[in-house]
This record gives structure tokens, C-alpha cells and sequence, in this order.
């Protein structure tokens, strides 16, 4: 798996590197919170994305849907800069935030992860540490000095998540000794804190149950007042629930892309329809 | 039919005896040696054995010395271990790392009369003196391996999805390590320490070659000083019954203290198990 990894790389030292190419200025949507331009990634030599392009509008939900495999989780850890935290992976193409590329060179992950927050598919609140801390961690962790208001920052970013009123009595207990709907909410709670401009959600409904599920999608359907949301999801009814977009993957490409609207009531592409009908998936 | 059952059912029982005998056999020398222990030692403990020096009949010299020792190579050795572990866990992912790794798991096996040479040489001959500073050179050569060991495979068992929630926070990884995963790993960590300490407690080939021995209480840093291995073994070396007896009661001693930190350690992993 390594050696052809590396002589992959040193092709790439005498090619001129994608990521590091400017861009016409007609691909530019200017109204694009972020937008993905010819975006392909690999994990080893297996390449997952296959030049995709999205545009995500600022104050609005996008979902990307598609069968297990088809790329969208990988896709997804493209914008918040994740993806190439795992060994082996690689990725090419831009990714605009505010028209600015955040592939570029003189960009720390760091800072983009901040702008970017990023809910998970298993609630993973940090284990040692309380439900209050839990929400000020990324305030803390992030270096931000001891702030006066940090009690106003955790009161309002779990009431944000619609969870200070189950919790507001147990700040004190351990973040992990809530039930699994009111975890992820937490984790949402300490992603808002930041006040980042984009929220990525990767499925964060699947280990969950009915009940806790329509909690969160009410939730995903108010944060967009104040942010731009993608959600993965491989349940489409979620998607036509929440979403104003939908994106359609499927085998590493974006199929087809519109209005969740037109997706679900009149999908252009006959490899959609096939996958909103229930014919494959 | 009813014969080859039969025969199956004695295969059985016939392998649950002979697992039954083997550990008889193993557990005969161990507990003999903590009887022997108990009944030769006992009678020795008192407050003068304790607490007075060696001409008085006491032991006193050797538990301090241990006591500075174990603290001595603690500072020198839990830092290094444990930042060690860190950097084959969370920064370990290249094949230098896998040959550290390897060579890591070799020196936890080092034979410790070596490490005692390598010590003397370098310490006790550049300073020209036998010393304190020496024999925690010397054990913290055998402490390091040990807690990078532990370490590194008690932050590994910290899942993935932790890291990840502090770093797309932002977080820088320094700071997820620290603020995150170690706190996590905590009592893991406690375990591998508590248990690299009770190994050099014990460990006499080191101390020969770079801390001497000493009859009075500690000196100095860079005077030779007693320790409770030592005493036993040099006790032992001696024709007089009453002498050897101090040494049966040091080895007593020893072994409580021993015994101790492995409570600790039983302690430590079992809130481990609850969280």
C-alpha cells in the first residue's frame, strides 16, 4: 500500500499541484457560502471522489444522500479539512469558503476547523469532562482566554441545541451520562459555541431512535438561521424533511444536485429516480 | 457408542487435572517463598529494625535509600516514558517509529546487570563516585521502556472519534493530546507507572555496580547510599544468623512494599473498568 502511494506523490512533485491552481472566475458562484470545485480524493490508490462540484448557499440546508460506499462521509470531511487526517488519503481540487480556497497553502486546518464545526455519527462527548465543560471545550482548547462569559456561551449554545432544559440542573455530570439524543445534541451544543459559519452534520441520526431523531431534525431545520448546514444521510425522507438542496451521489460522483424539491418530485436523472423509488440502494 | 462417549468424557476430565496440576506446580515455589518470607521475617520487624542504622541493627538506611530511588528515578524516568508512549501513539505512524517501537520492546527486556554497567560507566566513572544519581540512571533506563510501553497502549485504546471530536473543534493536535487524550487514558497510565515502580524496586544488579551500599542514612547526592535489594543481598553473603535475619527481614520489607503498589494498581484499573 505505501510504495505506490509514494511514487503517486513524487508524479504530483513534478505535476503543477490542483489544489494550488487558480480558478477561472466564472466557476466562482459569488452568492456560495462554500463551494467544492472538481473536488477528487483517494484513500491509498483507491479513489473515492471523482471531480465534484457543489454549491452551498449560505442560511440553508444541504443534503447529500446516496448508498453506503458512494463517497458522501469522505466528501463531507473535504470541507472541514478532516479527510486528510486518515493515513494514506488524498485530495485534490478546491474548496471555497467565502471564495476563498481553504486548500490553500498558507491555510492552517486549524483555522478552518473552527469556521467549519462538525457533528458526528456516534455522539462522541468528551469523557472526562462535564456537561458544561463538554460545551466550552472548543473555547478552551482553541486557546481562547478565560472569558467572562463563557457561562452565557454554554447557556446559549445548549439552549441553541434545545438541550438546557433537560441538562440546565446537571452541568456537573459527566457528559457521557445523558442518553444518546441528548449527547448529540450536546455534541452540536459544543460545535455551536465556536459560532462557526458552517455546521457539517455526517449522519447524526443513525445511532439514534425515532424520538431523538425528530428532535435533531427540528433542530438542523432552525440552525439554519444562523448557519449553513450540510447533513449526510442515507435516509432520503430525512433528507426531503430538512434540507432545501439535495445532492445524489452515487459511486463517488455527484449525479444530480437541485432543490429538494425537484430531487424528490422530479429527479432529472434516471439513476436518481431509481434510488429515491427504492429500486437500488 | 457408549464406550466412545465414556472415553470422550475422561479426555475431559483427564485435561482439566493435568491443568490442575501444572498450576499446583507453579503456584509451590511462589508460595513457599512468601512463607518463608513471612515466618523468617516477622520476627524481625520492630521499630529499631525499621528506623535504626545497620550497626544498631536496623535497616533503616536501606528504606529510606529505596524510597529516595524509586523518587529519584521517577523524575527522571515518568516524563521521558510517558512522553515517549505519546509520541509512538498519536505521532507513531511511520516505520521510524515501528523500529522504535521495536527496539522499545527489546530494552524492556534488557538484562539489568548490563544497564548497570552502561550506568557505571557513564555516571559513576564521570563523576568518580558512586551515587544516588547513578542507581536512578541506571533504573530509569529499565522505568522508561516499561512506561512507553504501557503508555503507548493505553492511549491506543482511546477510540479514534475522541481525537477527532477535539480536532474538528480546531484544535491543535498538542492540544488534544494533552487536554483529551491523556486525561482519558489516565488510569492507564497510572497502572503502567505503578507497576514500572514495583519492577525496580526489586532490582539489585543495578544498584551493585552504581549506588554501593552505605551502612549510615543518606549523605548526598553524590555519596554512596543504602537500598533494600542491596541489603538483602549483602546480608545474605554473611556467615552470622543474626545478620541474615535482618536480611529475611528487609526481604519481608520489600515485599510489602511491593505488594502495596500492586493494590494501588488494582485500584487504578478498577476505575478504569467503571468509566
Amino acid at each position: 500500500m505505501t510504495t505506490p502511494t509514494t511514487t503517486q506523490q513524487k508524479e504530483n512533485l513534478s505535476q503543477p499541484d490542483p489544489s494550488q491552481q487558480p480558478i477561472t472566475a466564472d466557476v466562482i458562484d459569488a452568492t456560495a457560502k462554500m463551494q467544492a470545485i472538481n473536488v477528487d480524493a483517494w484513500f491509498g490508490q483507491k479513489q473515492i471522489l471523482k471531480t465534484v462540484n457543489l454549491t452551498v448557499k449560505p442560511n440553508s440546508v444541504t443534503a447529500i444522500i446516496g448508498p453506503s460506499g458512494c463517497g458522501k462521509s469522505t466528501f463531507l470531511r473535504c470541507f472541514n479539512r478532516m479527510h486528510e487526517l486518515v493515513s494514506n488519503s488524498k485530495m485534490a481540487g478546491q474548496i471555497l469558503l467565502d471564495g476563498k480556497n481553504i486548500y490553500d497553502r498558507q491555510i492552517d486546518p486549524v483555522q478552518i476547523r473552527r469556521r467549519v464545526g462538525m457533528v458526528f455519527q456516534k455522539p462522541n462527548p468528551f469523557p472526562t469532562m462535564n456537561i458544561y465543560d463538554n460545551v466550552a471545550a472548543g473555547l478552551r482548547l482553541t486557546g481562547t482566554k478565560k472569558d467572562k462569559n463563557l457561562d452565557d456561551i454554554v447557556k446559549h449554545s445548549l439552549e441553541q441545541a434545545t438541550l438546557w432544559d433537560e441538562v440546565k440542573d446537571d452541568l456537573k455530570k459527566p457528559g457521557t451520562s445523558i442518553s444518546g439524543g441528548q449527547q448529540q445534541r450536546l455534541c452540536i451544543a459544543r460545535a455551536i459555541a465556536l459560532q462557526p459559519e458552517v455546521i457539517l452534520m455526517d449522519e447524526p441520526c443513525s445511532a439514534l431512535d425515532p424520538i431523538a431523531t425528530a428532535k435533531i431534525e427540528k433542530l438542523v431545520i432552525e440552525l439554519k438561521q444562523n448557519y449553513a448546514v450540510i447533513i449526510v444521510t442515507h435516509n432520503m425522507q430525512q433528507a426531503s424533511r430538512v434540507s432545501d438542496y439535495t445532492a445524489f451521489m452515487y459511486l463517488g460522483e455527484l449525479v444530480e444536485f437541485g432543490e429538494t424539491r425537484q430531487i424528490f418530485e422530479n429527479p432529472k436523472n434516471k439513476l436518481t429516480e431509481k434510488y429515491i423509488t427504492g429500486e437500488f440502494g | 457408542m457408549i464406550n466412545s462417549y465414556g472415553f470422550r468424557k475422561f479426555k475431559n476430565r483427564l485435561f482439566f487435572i493435568l491443568c490442575a496440576i501444572c498450576v499446583i506446580i507453579a503456584v509451590i515455589p511462589l508460595a513457599s517463598i512468601l512463607l518463608e518470607v513471612i515466618i523468617r521475617g516477622a520476627p524481625q520487624l520492630s521499630l529499631t529494625f525499621l528506623t535504626a542504622t545497620t550497626s544498631r541493627g536496623g535497616i533503616g538506611p536501606a528504606i529510606q535509600g529505596t524510597l529516595i530511588l524509586i523518587g529519584l528515578t521517577s523524575i527522571l524516568g515518568i516524563p521521558i516514558g510517558v512522553l515517549s508512549g505519546v509520541y509512538l501513539s498519536e505521532f507513531g505512524n511511520n516505520k521510524y517509529a515501528q523500529s522504535l517501537r521495536t527496539i522499545n520492546n527489546i530494552l524492556t527486556q534488557f538484562p539489568s546487570i548490563i544497564v548497570g554497567i552502561t550506568a557505571y560507566g557513564i555516571i559513576v566513572l564521570t563523576l568518580g563516585t558512586f551515587s544516588p544519581i547513578a542507581g536512578a540512571v541506571a533504573l530509569a533506563f529499565i522505568m522508561i521502556p516499561i512506561i512507553t510501553r504501557t503508555t503507548e497502549e493505553s492511549l491506543k485504546l482511546i477510540p479514534n472519534s475522541i481525537r477527532e471530536a477535539s480536532l474538528a473543534l480546531g484544535a491543535h493536535k498538542w492540544r488534544t493530546t494533552l487536554n483529551v487524550v491523556l486525561p482519558a487514558a489516565k488510569s492507564g497510565l497510572v497502572t503502567g507507572v505503578l507497576l514500572a515502580v514495583s519492577r525496580i524496586a526489586g532490582e539489585t544488579a543495578p544498584l551493585i555496580m552504581t549506588i554501593l551500599g552505605n551502612r549510615f542514612f543518606f549523605q548526598g547526592l553524590d555519596k554512596p547510599m543504602a537500598a533494600l535489594p542491596l541489603e538483602i543481598w549483602k546480608n545474605s553473603l554473611q556467615p552470622y544468623p543474626e545478620i541474615q535475619a535482618q536480611g529475611w527481614g528487609a526481604a519481608l520489607i520489600l515485599i510489602l512494599m511491593v505488594l502495596t503498589i500492586n493494590i494501588a494498581v488494582r485500584l487504578a484499573s478498577r476505575s478504569r473498568m467503571k468509566t
